[in-house]
């Protein structure tokens, strides 16, 4: 399973999120390291993409989409800053 | 900043197909024409979605190989098991419509005019973003010392070799290092090794000079450059990167 990173959500992202999300910067719920979306370990399988952190490999986000819905879980997450728009 | 990239949603929209050039045997890039393109920054991707008369859908992301400015333009490698890209690469023809959405990413993006050297290292098809970097660069009219990094197979599958060749023949202050890893045709003078601390070593600026970063190709490739940029002390913070996988863009 080939590691692409969190340039390869950016589509995903804004279209739940609304907003340009690989400048987003997330703090892993497990060992605390500190980085942009962007730089984060991505694994994309259908139907789910699986998002870790690139320190510990820390689950830090899934998701999983359908034509109707999107399943989103950000346990792995302490928490995220997100720049205002514009 | 230009508030295109963040500004409302994604949409899907119409794309034709206005122009196609052969880059390489397995690369074409491919001009589309699409009304109501909010426009986009160097280094930004789009994704394209391909729907089959039976309403199979199949999506992908690419690089935008064209300056922000002027038409948009993206640049397929035909790979063996990628369903989309030896559609895009291979069958796609002039007038066909495709639907893309985008412009998608703001952290693998350049803007003209920062004080620091920029350094920009590519595997293979990793060279297309920046080379929308570069013809930003030159397009603007920018001065920033640029240097490319490059690595390919062999000289046929350099992507943009001819127009990157006349660039570097501006002595603007951009240089072109080529590596050709598997096959170096006669009397060939350019690098042939992998990306590793010594070629990045020789060919980089130094870790003192603070040059900003961007490093685009396969995983392995990705990793080995930005590895050996750390181990020869810059800054990981100033590094930029972005992996194709394997298989990656389809």
């Amino acid at each position: 399973m080939e590691r692409l990173d969190g340039n390869a959500i950016g589509g995903v992202l804004t279209e739940v999120f609304g907003r340009e999300m690989t400048i987003a910067v997330g703090v892993c719920g497990s060992c605390g390291a500190t980085g942009p979306v962007a730089e984060l370990h991505v694994y994309m399988r259908a139907p789910g993409i699986v998002v870790r952190c690139p320190g510990c490999e820390n689950v830090l986000l899934r998701i999983v989409q359908s034509e109707r819905r999107t399943w989103l879980d950000l346990s792995g997450l302490r928490s995220m800053q997100i720049d205002a728009p514009g | 900043m230009a508030g295109t990239a963040v500004l409302g949603r994604l949409t899907w929209l119409v794309a034709e197909v206005a122009g196609l050039v052969t880059e390489t045997p397995r690369v074409r890039t491919i001009l589309l024409d699409v009304p109501g393109w909010p426009g986009h920054r160097a280094g930004q991707h789009l994704d394209v979605r391909l729907t089959a008369e039976d309403g199979y859908q199949a999506q992908r992301s690419y690089s935008i190989a064209s300056p922000p400015g002027e038409p948009l333009a993206i640049t397929v490698e035909e790979l063996d098991d990628g369903e989309v890209s030896q559609y895009l690469a291979g069958e796609l023809r002039e007038g066909d419509e495709i639907e893309v959405r985008g412009p998608i990413g703001g952290y693998f993006v350049w803007e003209p005019g920062g004080e620091d050297p920029l350094l920009l290292v590519a595997g293979g098809s990793g060279i297309v973003p920046l080379m929308a970097m570069i013809r930003h660069r030159a397009a603007t009219g920018d001065r920033t010392p640029a240097r490319l990094v490059y690595s390919s197979r062999r000289l046929e599958e350099v992507i943009y070799r001819h127009e990157l060749e006349e660039l570097a023949a501006r002595s603007d202050g951009l240089e072109v290092v080529l590596t050709l890893t598997r096959e170096q045709p006669p009397g060939w003078e350019g690098y042939s090794r992998r990306v590793d601390t010594d070629l990045m070593h020789e060919v980089a600026w130094e870790p003192e000079q603070r040059p900003s970063v961007f490093i685009c190709g396969s995983t392995g490739f990705v990793e080995a450059a930005a590895g050996a940029l750390v181990e020869l002390g810059h800054d990981p913070l100033r590094i930029k990167t972005e992996r194709f996988g394997a298989t990656g863009g389809g």
